[in-house]
């Protein structure tokens, strides 16, 4: 019962907070300079005062701004995302042909990073000051301050030049036509690189914060107790100690799901993966407001919904946080 | 100068001979070209929507009554020939009879009426069909445009992708043409080649169009058009092989690494109608710029061979005027403010701007309309700071922000790449024609340049069909525009085209990608 009332409170905050970043980011765009009209004339080389005025008739921007605000909100609503000014094609249409490419990306760089991360956290944790642990501490400080474009670029000049194992750009090669083998076998192909490279970000966070949390649990009373009861180091440590450690790793894991849009926008830019990163960054350089606010309300939606959901997984594997119900 | 003439005319039969050499390779049938595309197409309609990006789509998918060569003579298309009264006032296409549109439908008169009154409603180039008073259909294959005035530019903007033939039982359906859902889907074109898939940020697919009007063409199967923003990544593709072609490269530093690589061919030929230049406009209307000395002063500082040898390393041309150099109208003698200090602190000593205990005279802003133009902007304030002036470089966020900026004429100087579209009608009158200084309007006139004298000589020119006499007009358009300096041309951008040596009969006439590749080749 108390699960039905959270889930309820949860919703009722979540669709405020999606008003509230409608209003905010509508204003936002409303405030930089320059509209779609300028973007569309720096796509033809050339502007004529007409046709800009047409423009911002069509797309109603000659309104004043509570009315453009309002018109939206109630077409939000109706779950109306609108029409694209730049691509002239349905927001919602645009956006759902994106999903699946991040999707892939994200969840698959996530996974890696998730099981790579805590693998190497727990054996630094393991022997904190010995040399493995130090190499893992560089690889991890690496990996997170490396630029992303340049990571990227290096791999492309490695693996797509220097030694042409891997392909440059895109999801998959057009020209590749075959059984559902073959096809996925070329996206698997084109997956390789760009999934090293945005694994690369969350692996340091991943195996930093598991690295933290192992030690502080390894030094906890019932590890101490587990010991003295004779079990063998590899059942303490990925039996007891592990599962209680996973718990912050975990919530991290589940605030990570934004970079569905955030963290994949320069990977997605070096290698032309054809996500919602790619489609945000045009659409915010070409001031396409109903795109942009698109993005923005579908990214809060998976903000949300991936916060529901590292509770629910954590309320699984984590019986102190089943104790109030 | 004889001495030079010579040498241009020596490097001019190289440049032929090596092109005679390029295309005696035996034109092939079949396959399918990997092409590059640097940003993704709003939509593939050229008629409503300008542009180099539509264009290397639209000029595929959509034919235009005629083309032109590499050196700039008009040839038959879908008009096989034309006639022009000696008033110049009506012009006559004879279509082709066999011509049909993507979906089997003839192309008739109707067509071409209703794909230029399109034009002259949507396109943001005015001036292209301005004195179109009317095209009249006396049968299916014949089309006579009506003129108020003689129109030289007519024939450049018949071309390319400027005026695409689209088909009336399509676009003619009452919806509005800018957003008809046909643009990017089920496109029903004219051109060599049909819409197989659009798939905005990921690619655009054409194959080949087996009624197409011309016999025998085009010569490759598909074209596949992937949309690789990154440039780094797209040098690495064309490194690699995974692209085979790209146009409109213009990182002088990717250039010259793809030279170095024996399976590309790097040119920088066939963009002499597009006709990109980068330049330093002035605001001439307010400010310390208003003062035509201190605009000269500032031309005498800013070193161009700085400009082109450490910052383009060498990829980019001269460029001495408005008017992209080679073509019919392009005046090179004019004043070239060739980098001399001490006269730019002189010009601004006798005009009375003395420096003050800091050295300097007085302050001013540069801004830059593209990410790639931060070096120049930087260098100008280095470079200007030797004459006194304090330069503040200020960025933009991206270019909405900068238009914004520049067509309120809320700026002093700014650094900017603008194309002249073929003829001078087209893409350069509007840069100073006193008539055309609209707040709001980028690329409209900026610098509020206002001079009769040059507005008679537009005008006149846009009328005279004799290219000698257009010529001489120009002529003296541009050495006085080159005096007065409401903007200061330093180089052409350096688009280059580079393609894999498998590729022949690559688009290097004056359009570049913008111009139907039916002549293009797998060897």
């Amino acid at each position: 019962m108390k699960l039905v009332f959270a889930v309820i409170q949860r919703v009722f905050y979540a669709a405020i907070l999606l008003l509230a970043v409608i209003v905010l980011n509508f204003f936002m765009m409303h405030l930089a300079p320059g509209d779609i009209a300028d973007s569309i004339a720096q796509t033809m080389g050339g502007a004529d005062e007409e046709i800009m005025k047409e423009i911002r008739a069509d797309y109603g921007l000659d309104k004043p701004f509570l009315t453009q605000l309002g018109q939206y909100i109630f077409k939000v609503a109706q779950f109306d995302l609108g029409y694209s000014y730049f691509y002239t094609q349905p927001v919602t249409t645009l956006i759902l042909a994106k999903i699946p490419a991040t999707l892939l990306l994200v969840i698959t760089s996530q996974i890696l990073a998730l099981i790579v991360g805590v693998l190497l956290g727990v054996q630094s944790a393991k022997n904190p000051n010995g040399i493995s642990s130090f190499v893992v501490s560089m690889l991890a400080l690496f990996g997170y301050a490396a630029p992303v474009f340049w990571t990227g670029i290096l791999l492309l000049i490695a693996f797509s030049l220097k030694i042409p194992i891997f392909p440059v750009a895109g999801m998959y090669d057009v020209m590749v036509e075959g059984s559902f083998f073959v096809e996925a076998l070329d996206v698997l192909k084109h997956l390789v690189l760009p999934v090293v490279t945005l694994s690369s970000i969350f692996l340091a966070l991943y195996s930093r914060l598991c690295r933290a949390s192992m030690m502080e649990v390894l030094g906890s009373d019932y590890i101490r107790t587990a010991k003295a009861k004779g079990l063998s180091r590899n059942e303490i440590i990925y039996k007891h100690a592990l599962k209680n450690a996973l718990s912050p790793v975990i919530t991290l894991a589940g605030l990570q799901l934004s970079a569905v849009v955030s963290g994949a926008v320069l990977v997605e830019a070096v290698y032309s993966w054809p996500g919602l990163g790619t489609l945000a960054f045009n659409s915010i350089l070409s001031r396409d407001t109903p795109t942009i606010l698109g993005i923005l309300f579908f990214s809060s939606l998976v903000v949300i919904v991936g916060n529901l959901l590292t509770d629910l997984v954590l309320r699984l594997i984590d019986p102190r946080m089943r104790g109030s119900e | 100068m004889n001495k030079i003439f010579t040498v241009v005319a020596a490097f001019a039969v190289a440049i032929a001979s090596m092109t005679s050499y390029v295309t005696a390779d035996e034109a092939k049938r079949g396959g399918t070209l990997r092409a590059a595309l640097a940003q993704t197409p709003r939509h593939l309609n050229p008629a409503v929507q300008s542009g180099i990006v539509t264009g290397f789509p639209g000029a595929q998918l959509f034919a235009t009554p005629i083309r032109y060569d590499e050196n700039w003579n008009p040839q038959p298309y879908l008009a096989k020939s034309w006639d022009v009264s000696d008033d110049g006032l009506t012009v006559t296409l004879h279509l082709q009879e066999n011509a049909v549109f993507h979906d089997g439908v003839p192309i008739k008169s109707s067509d071409i009426a209703f794909s230029l009154e399109t034009i002259k409603a949507n396109h943001p180039f005015k001036t292209m069909f301005a004195p179109v008073i009317e095209v009249q259909t006396p049968d299916e294959h014949t089309a006579v445009l009506k003129l108020s005035q003689p129109h030289p530019a007519l024939f450049l903007a018949m071309s390319s992708q400027l005026m695409s033939i689209i088909p009336e039982h399509v676009y003619g359906d009452g919806q509005d043409p800018k957003s008809h859902p046909q643009n990017s889907n089920n496109v029903v074109g004219s051109g060599p080649f049909k819409l197989v898939e659009f798939v905005p940020d990921e690619h655009v697919i054409v194959e080949r169009f087996d009624d197409f009007f011309m016999e025998n063409r085009p010569y490759l199967d598909r074209i596949v058009m992937r949309i690789i923003k990154d440039p780094a990544a797209r040098t690495i593709a064309l490194e690699n092989g995974e692209i085979q072609f790209s146009a409109f490269e213009s990182i002088a530093r990717n250039i010259n690494r793809m030279k170095e690589n024996s399976n590309l061919t790097v040119t920088p030929e066939g963009y002499a109608a597009i006709g990109p230049l980068d330049w330093l406009a002035f605001n001439t209307a307010e400010g310390k710029t208003s003062d035509v000395r201190v605009r000269q002063a500032i031309a005498y500082a800013i070193d161009k061979n700085f400009i082109l040898n450490a910052i383009m390393l060498g990829t980019a041309q001269d460029a001495r005027t408005g008017i992209y150099p080679g073509g019919p109208n392009y005046e090179p003698n004019v004043e070239t403010y060739d980098l001399d200090i001490d006269k730019a602190n002189q010009i601004l000593d006798d005009a009375g701007y003395a420096k003050g205990s800091d050295g300097m005279r007085f302050a001013l802003t540069v801004d830059f309309g593209w990410p790639g133009m931060k070096d120049r902007a930087e260098y100008t304030k280095a470079a200007l700071k030797k004459i006194g002036i304090d330069v503040t470089v200020r960025a933009s966020a991206d270019f909405p922000t900068w238009a914004k900026r520049i067509s309120t004429h809320d700026f002093d100087m700014t650094w900017d790449t603008v194309f002249n579209w073929g003829d001078p009608v087209i893409g350069v009158h509007r840069t100073y024609q006193s008539s055309n200084i609209k707040k709001g309007v980028i690329w409209s006139n900026t610098q509020q340049y206002s001079n009769p004298e040059v507005d008679a000589l537009m005008e006149e020119a846009g009328k005279e069909t004799d290219q000698a006499k257009r010529t001489a007009l120009y002529s003296k358009m541009q050495k006085i525009i080159a005096d007065e300096l409401p903007l200061y041309p330093t180089n052409t951008l350096p688009y280059h085209t580079v393609f894999s040596n498998d590729v022949g009969g690559a688009p290097l006439g004056i359009w570049a990608t913008s111009s139907p590749m039916d002549m293009t080749y797998l060897k």
